[in-house]
């Protein structure tokens, strides 16, 4: 509920005609060409600044939020935000009315000009976003929050210069959800932690008395379900991260591993491993009616919903070795779809529903890459000695997962980072985080 | 003056022979300790008695018990129908070269196998209980073949 008191009011909006779209964003190649956008500060009086400077230990939140869209942009590889500094306009007086001269000098092709008011502990936000070239307003939107929700308004500003110059949802007021590791490999401590996708407002959710993995949203509230070890019984854990109270999920004689939830959020699908055998599962929330997916005595794990929720993905080594394979939900029909050189692990299906996005390893290398949902048109996105598990935006345009890396020369050592990749495989990024960190888990937007 | 010359010269030969052979001797000792790729040493190995070793090893991504590890399991039942009071954890591992869930099910196979082959010997499966670490908790930090063969590995600890 906390993430709901963010009240959007449609200030005025221009809905886009098509024959004034002269800016256009070509979002089928990646970074090659990024859009020049100039994010003006977001203007505010003094009072507002001293009254919120008080409040958030913020000089000046309206620059803030603009620093907050900048980066959200260049992070993106489809945007090219300009310098600050070669900007000829005040924030105010551009947010009123632009000079387009002075911003097609400066090679600007948008502008983002906004101002922020602060008035009974609220904070309200406008923002317009400007075509140069055409010299047209294209989209204003205000915004009322609790003032320490200012970074997420500059993530929803984002979403919607983003959606409006794309064509796609943006991804950028999510959060990801991952284990914090430290200590040495042999005796590793991990933590579930949460951050905003830009790395900020990190959390930790559990102490790291007990091991946990695989941590994964569910789509469609700010549930999380996850292995832990408490009490040294591998099991898989249902968490609310609103109040903190988890559950186990189901009453299962051994190692329960490798969860996911369904795309309506109401069931979780999971790996159960028994005598020696590991099968899939699913449990429906509502009901907690168990139903056993998959009979087979290889390996089946890492299953993944389609998005219609029609289909499951999962890897199983029945054919001597790990391979994807897909079903319908209720188990008919299987079969393999990686016919590749190579072992091939942790299947996640997109958002989209048109790709899976997939694990190789080959030849002493890891790969992460995307094949269509019946195994042609496989694609490797990057190549390292050790990455695995990847996770999507909630768009389908990024992938995120984690990456272990030697540390010394010797070739020892180790450090595991998050990063993220373009589905074109343009635009790889170190995720920042405060400690080492693995298995990445995308949010859905949060605010839609 | 010729004659010690040669002296020396038969020296060095015999000095170089040596650092030549200990070099040799020193590689086969690391080549030793793995068959194929299942690891034979002993350096990580702790004991449950005198004479019971604690774990046994595996080939990448089997499961299947080589001759050395059945042995080491029938010392294990020989031990455990000895002392009928004993439970055990069999604590299953996989090497870091594989992704996570999957090594979580193999480290079960594996753990599974070894309390197969103790069953086969008498010890009852309520006295044994199995867990799966995957690759979370390697006994060597290395990246390199003889590091992961130590890794891959079911251990059986004493549970009570």
């Amino acid at each position: 509920m906390k993430y709901k008191n963010i009240l959007i009011i449609l200030f005025f909006f221009i809905f886009p005609n098509k024959s004034f779209g002269l800016i256009e964003v070509d979002i089928t190649r990646g970074n090659l060409n990024p859009l020049p956008i100039a994010i003006s500060p977001l203007s505010s009086d003094s009072s507002t600044k001293n009254e919120l400077s008080k409040s958030l230990n913020v000089q000046d939140v309206g620059l803030e939020i603009s620093k907050v869209i900048e980066n959200n942009f260049r992070q993106s590889g489809l945007f090219n935000p300009l310098d600050k500094d070669s900007f000829l306009q005040k924030p105010d007086i551009a947010h009123l009315k632009p000079r387009f001269e002075d911003w097609s000098l400066i090679k600007a092709q948008a502008l983002i000009t906004g101002k922020v008011t602060y008035s009974e502990d609220k904070l309200r936000v406008e923002f317009r976003l400007w075509d140069i070239l055409a010299a047209k307003e294209m989209m204003a939107l205000a915004f009322t929050t609790v003032p320490k929700n200012w970074r997420r308004v500059g993530h929803i500003i984002s979403d919607k210069v983003y959606e409006r110059l794309t064509g796609e949802k943006g991804y950028f007021d999510t959060r990801i959800i991952f284990v914090s590791e430290k200590g040495p490999k042999t005796q590793r401590i991990k933590k579930l932690a949460i951050m905003d996708q830009d790395g900020f407002n990190t959390k930790y959710l559990t102490l790291g008395n007990e091991l946990v993995l695989t941590p994964r949203f569910n789509p469609t509230n700010q549930m999380v379900t996850y292995l832990s070890y408490f009490r040294n019984l591998p099991r898989v854990y249902l968490l609310d991260i609103e109040t903190g109270i988890q559950e186990v999920v189901g009453d299962f004689p051994g190692m329960t591993f490798a969860p996911r939830f369904s795309p309506n959020g109401k069931k979780i699908i999971m790996s159960f491993a028994m005598d020696g055998n590991s099968d899939i599962y699913t449990m429906d929330l509502e009901n907690r009616i168990v139903e056993r997916i998959t009979n087979h005595p290889s390996i089946d794990t890492s299953p993944s919903y389609s998005p219609d929720g029609k289909f499951i993905t999962f890897n199983s080594d029945r054919s001597g070795y790990q391979q994807i394979y897909i079903m319908k939900s209720d188990g008919s029909n299987v079969k393999r779809i990686s016919f590749g050189k190579g072992l091939y692990g942790t299947p996640v299906w997109s958002p989209r529903g048109d790709l899976i996005a997939f694990t190789k390893l080959h030849r002493g290398k890891f790969y992460i890459g995307v094949m269509r949902t019946d195994g042609k048109g496989e694609r490797l996105l990057t190549e390292n000695y050790y990455q695995e598990a990847p996770s999507w935006s909630p768009n389908g345009r990024v992938l995120i997962f984690y990456r272990e890396t030697k540390t010394d020369s010797k070739g020892e050592g180790f450090s595991a980072k998050l990063w993220s990749i373009d589905l074109t495989g343009y635009n790889e990024r170190l995720v920042e985080t405060e400690t080492d960190a693995s298995d990445p888990s995308w949010s859905s937007l949060l605010s839609n | 003056m010729i004659l010690g010359r040669n002296y020396k010269n038969i020296f060095l030969v015999i000095l170089m022979s040596l650092v030549l052979s200990a070099c040799a001797t020193q590689t086969k000792k690391v080549d030793g300790q793995m068959q194929g790729d299942v690891y034979t040493g002993t350096d990580t190995v702790e004991y449950l008695a005198d004479g019971v070793p604690d774990r046994v090893f595996f080939a990448t991504n089997e499961s299947v018990l080589t001759t050395a590890s059945r042995e080491t399991l029938r010392k294990q039942a020989a031990w455990l129908r000895k002392n009928s009071d004993v439970t055990v954890v069999l604590e299953g591992h996989a090497d870091e070269r594989g992704t996570r869930e999957y090594n979580l099910a193999l480290g079960e196979r594996r753990a599974n196998s070894a309390k197969d082959y103790l069953m086969t010997y008498g010890i009852s499966s309520n006295r044994i209980s199995v867990i799966s670490y995957g690759k979370e908790r390697p006994v060597d930090s290395g990246s390199n073949p003889l590091a992961w063969s130590k890794n891959r590995r079911s251990v059986t600890v004493k549970a009570n």
